[in-house]
């Protein structure tokens, strides 16, 4: 290719148009995961809302033999491991729009991800521990 | 209609809410006792404000989300058509809210 063929050819590398991707610095990767997850999380409400409902009113006994079976152990996980992701996803956003100070934000973004997968290693944990009956 | 902020607060809301969540799950896991201090905190008069509260959060934010998957597949841009959707998401969150503790309370959550 010439360079007759474009005239107003831009002076940046490949690597110079993508530097930086945005406030997350992440470009449209957490875009995508948000969708995702979003996704995944309204496919799993019904399921949900069901183990939940089938909990009411149960003691531990009972709510242990229940999430410890596995489907519905399955579907917590997924439903947790979607949760932990997309609201991590989702903080960093509101971190992005409205923490100016480089310092502080940084800080609250490290909590948001100790938040996020404390929340979510926490609740698989349970869940592993009552499916293997331990 | 400037409803994306209802978005953003109640995934702020959500983002808290997972402590419950996480206490609960553990409870379940670590014995009777430990499962009976959530139960007592659920059955309270504040508990249950709360969980009300974290349904409604959870049902908002699910449809609102879809309005946004609507947008993100390039459909529903026209004004009318913005409005239906947040309106929809508005009200059907307070119905699906409504209709799940209404089945909670039949099925027993009420005792």
């Amino acid at each position: 290719m010439s360079s007759t063929d474009t005239p107003k050819r831009s002076m940046r590398t490949p690597l110079g148009r993508v530097r930086n991707l945005g406030a997350a610095h992440s470009g449209t990767s957490d875009f995508w995961r948000q969708r995702l997850t979003g996704v995944a999380m309204t496919l799993l409400m019904i399921p949900v809302l069901v183990i939940i409902m089938m909990l009411l009113g149960r003691n531990q006994a009972g709510a242990a033999q229940i999430l410890g079976s596995l489907p519905i152990a399955v579907i917590m996980l997924l439903f947790i491991i979607a949760s932990a992701w997309h609201m991590k996803i989702g903080m960093q956003e509101v971190i992005n729009d409205y923490v100016h100070n480089e310092k502080l934000k940084l800080v609250s973004m490290m909590l948001n991800n100790f938040f996020s997968i404390a929340v979510a290693l926490a609740s698989i944990y349970a869940i592993l521990k009552l499916s293997s009956g331990v | 209609m400037a409803l994306s902020i209802v978005h953003r607060a109640t995934g702020i809301a959500l983002y808290v809410g997972t402590l419950l969540l996480a206490w609960w799950l553990i409870a379940a896991a670590s014995g009777p006792a430990a499962y009976a201090n959530v139960q007592a905190f659920t059955g309270s008069i504040i508990g249950r404000l709360i969980v009300f509260g974290y349904t409604w959060a959870l049902m908002h934010h699910m449809l609102s989300g879809i309005r946004h998957f609507v947008w993100d597949l390039g459909f529903g841009f026209k004004a009318n058509e913005r409005e239906a959707l947040t309106w929809a998401a508005l009200i059907g969150g307070i119905v699906l809210t409504v209709l799940i503790w209404i089945i909670a309370y039949a099925i027993g959550g009420g005792r």
